[in-house]
């Protein structure tokens, strides 16, 4: 037989995944050379790698080029969602060297951890073949077990690593399966195959094998995005995990799981929009109350940010529900916003709390307004710009995914989400309440703001306010982003 | 004659499916897991899949349940004795249900697509299923191939992170 | 192929009892196993679309679905050997102490 000629390949879609790899592998070089207790220089390398690599993302800004025989894209919807698994991750960098020394679980394995799911976030994202989408959901996953169950010495930190693995390999199964019968009912795993078979077909809302496929990938990725009623997970994994890792997770990897589902629906089955936008219906009104209801009786502050986090994404899928050029553009400023407020929030968690993740309370920000004023006030802008209030961007960003919603004759579920959004205002205010109004209950030494970490607080201030501000100059990159797919 | 050995393997494969749900013993239900396991091989046989049944026996039967195995015997885990709680039962049944509702479906009108590949099975026996599948692996879905070794290096640096004694 | 829509109900049904047993099960080992009965269930499906439509593509995915279930099988009981050593149990009914 003749010899494989292996495929001359245009290497430009995945060139920021190829230089993350390898600098994550370089850094688990160093972390073997460098002495235990010297770990944090390694956290400003895979900082400056991210910010390297956003540039390299950025300057492929416009570009369409298809790539490994249709298995990858770079399309400005890609680039985007890309820029938010960066930043997620950046940040996370930033706040994670100060926290895991306090912790004493400071392994340098960390950072190169985190830039491997960023990796498969980015193949999530850009990937246009369902092995592409999986195999990237799967790096995700796997390094993010790792990352939930890093602090081993914590049996909180165990359980975990333990619920989020088992629920998400019981999740990927249904996955799994969706992209099985899918297969079989159009005979391809290219997404845009899918949706040209799909196309050509008499009545596709009879083929029950699609609809089933197609059911059993959005559960799959509903347990992904943690919308109700796949949500269960959330709360103890949240609790439970690092805390710069639940800020990570709850900005990127949700991200990473609407990329991907926004990529399936607009683009593969755009012609089953109706039956996914009534099932998208009901699992938005079920997430945003769910989520809004239970975190009201939260006295935990982490657990109550995983409810509010459910929350959040029941309005992004408002906007998917939309499914028009307002609402997914929606979606992608939303999820842009929703990583710095959410990841800002966190820092300041880290810095309230105490060794052995105690003092996570709502009631332990009492008097944190007149003993620290500037770091009250960066918390009150996040809880501001996650409770929706103008003028950040928060607010913006739910003012779009509504407005799409609406747009496209939703008018129920622009009202239940702005009820939820009022009613999501009482928890928020709780935390603000104890802050300025409340006297502190003991005397305590407050934790140092080293520099990364303040860093981190000012792009986090910097990244809730402009948007909301100056909303057009995002929103156009946002409507650009979605105008290919 | 094909029908009836298919219909011989079937009811093994759920038989033992069954077994492993419902054995109190882990050791038990892994063994049962394995038997299922070798039926599938010999599904992958029948569909004219030799390099998967191959694959599926050395990496499945062989590795990963070797090492389930192994932890079982590792942590030495006590038989679980206290009764089964019944509203999990009934969620697990109505899902089951359901899905079987779906296999129904499915068995009724067959919606697959057209057969659109080149591939025949004679065509496979003459050229050989593995070379075929290499072909196509490091051609057409070299992307994916490459992805998969960042996804066992990952494996690699968790397992170690976290269950290795001293780090 | 004639026979595709046998391969269709048995991968159905070990889907089904593998569901049901990640539902009803307790031992966080036999869970896990149970996944594992879900996987191979798909990839019998895959398997057999891919011989009924004659390219590779499905068995591809079959090879790519075992890397996975071997990663997460070493993750897995990674990180079941951590839980087991801080409460020397692996019962799920023991992952508990977050309620709300």
């Amino acid at each position: 037989m003749d010899m494989i000629s292996i495929p001359v390949v245009n290497m430009t879609p995945i060139l920021p995944e190829i230089f993350l790899s390898v600098l994550a592998m370089v850094l688990l070089l160093l972390n073997v050379f460098s002495p235990s207790g010297k770990k944090s220089y390694l956290a400003y390398i895979s900082f400056i790698g991210i910010a390297a690599t956003a540039v390299l993302v950025g300057a492929g800004w416009g570009g369409h080029i298809e790539s490994f025989s249709g298995a990858v894209i770079l399309d400005n919807f890609a680039t985007f969602f890309k820029m938010i698994f960066l930043l997620a991750a950046g940040l996370t960098v930033l706040i994670s060297d100060q926290y895991m020394e306090r912790e004493e679980c400071n392994h340098g394995e960390l950072y190169p951890l985190i830039l491997f799911t960023v990796v498969g976030m980015m193949l999530m994202a850009s990937g246009t073949d369902l092995m592409t989408i999986f195999l990237g959901l799967e790096v995700m996953s796997v390094s993010l077990y790792v990352l939930a169950g890093f602090n081993r010495n914590n049996k909180k930190s165990n359980e975990a690593g333990l619920k989020y693995f088992l629920l998400g390999a019981f999740s990927t199964g249904f996955l799994l399966y969706g992209m099985a019968l899918t297969y079989g009912a159009t005979g391809t795993t290219r997404v845009y195959k899918i949706a040209s078979v799909v196309g050509q077909m008499t009545l596709p809302s009879a083929n029950i094998m699609l609809l089933a496929g197609m059911l059993l990938m959005m559960t799959g990725f509903a347990f992904k995005i943690a919308a109700a009623p796949f949500h269960m997970w959330t709360p103890d994994v949240y609790e439970g995990a690092p805390t710069p890792m639940t800020a990570f997770m709850s900005a990127g990897p949700k991200a990473a799981g609407f990329a991907a589902l926004l990529r399936i629906l607009l683009v593969a089955l755009p012609t089953l929009q109706i039956e996914w936008s009534q099932l998208l219906w009901v699992l938005a009104v079920l997430t945003m109350t769910v989520g809004n209801i239970t975190a009201l009786r939260q006295d935990n502050i982490k657990r109550m940010l995983a409810y509010s986090s459910i929350a959040h994404a029941g309005y992004a899928l408002v906007g998917l529900v939309a499914g028009n050029g307002t609402g997914t553009a929606g979606i992608l400023f939303y999820m842009l916003s929703y990583a710095f407020m959410n990841i800002g929030a966190f820092a300041i968690i880290i810095l309230v709390s105490k060794k052995g993740e105690t003092n996570g309370n709502v009631m332990d920000f009492a008097g944190l307004g007149f003993k620290r004023p500037l770091l009250a006030v960066a918390m009150t802008i996040f809880l501001f710009s996650l409770a929706g209030m103008p003028p950040t961007a928060g607010f913006i960003g739910k003012f779009y995914l509504f407005s799409g919603a609406v747009q496209k004759g939703y008018i129920w579920l622009a009202v239940i989400g702005v009820l939820n959004s009022a009613a999501s205002v009482y928890y928020y205010l709780r935390v603000m309440v104890y802050m300025y109004m409340k006297e502190p209950t003991e005397e305590f030494e407050w934790t140092q703001v080293t520099a990364p970490v303040a860093l981190a607080l000012i792009i986090s201030v910097a990244g809730s306010m402009i948007p909301g501000i100056v909303p057009s100059f995002i929103l156009e990159f946002a409507q650009q982003a979605v105008k290919l797919i | 004659m094909e029908t009836l050995f298919f219909a011989i393997v079937s009811l093994v494969a759920i038989i033992s499916a069954i077994l492993v749900i419902t054995c109190k013993n882990p050791i038990n239900s892994a063994l049962s897991l394995i038997m299922t396991f070798f039926c599938l091989a010999t599904y992958y046989v029948m569909l004219d899949a030799p390099f998967m049944a191959a694959v599926q026996v050395m990496v499945y039967a062989g590795a990963i349940m070797v090492l389930i195995v192994f932890t079982i015997m590792l942590l030495n885990i006590r038989v679980n004795a206290t009764q089964k709680h019944s509203h999990r039962i009934l969620l697990g049944s109505i899902i089951g249900f359901f899905t079987l509702i779906n296999t129904i479906v499915l068995l009724v009108k067959s919606q697959a697509a057209k057969p659109v590949g080149p591939f025949t099975g004679d065509m496979i026996r003459n050229i050989g299923h593995s070379e075929l599948i290499g072909r196509e692996m490091f051609t057409t879905f070299l992307l994916p191939f490459e992805i998969t070794s960042i996804l066992l290096l990952v494996a690699i640096v968790g397992s170690v992170i976290l269950a290795k004694k001293n780090i | 192929m004639e026979n595709l829509n046998g391969y269709l109900v048995v991968s159905a049904i070990l889907f089904a009892i593998g569901t049901i047993g990640v539902l009803t099960r307790k031992n966080a080992i036999v869970i896990f196993m149970c996944i594992e009965l879900m996987l191979n269930a798909v990839n019998l499906t895959f398997v057999a679309f891919s011989r009924h439509l004659g390219h590779f593509d499905g068995q591809i995915f079959v090879l790519f679905i075992m890397t996975v279930a071997a990663a997460e099988a070493a993750v897995g009981l990674a990180l079941m050997i951590a839980f087991y050593k801080n409460k020397e149990s692996i019962s799920v009914d023991d992952v508990n102490m977050m309620k709300w």
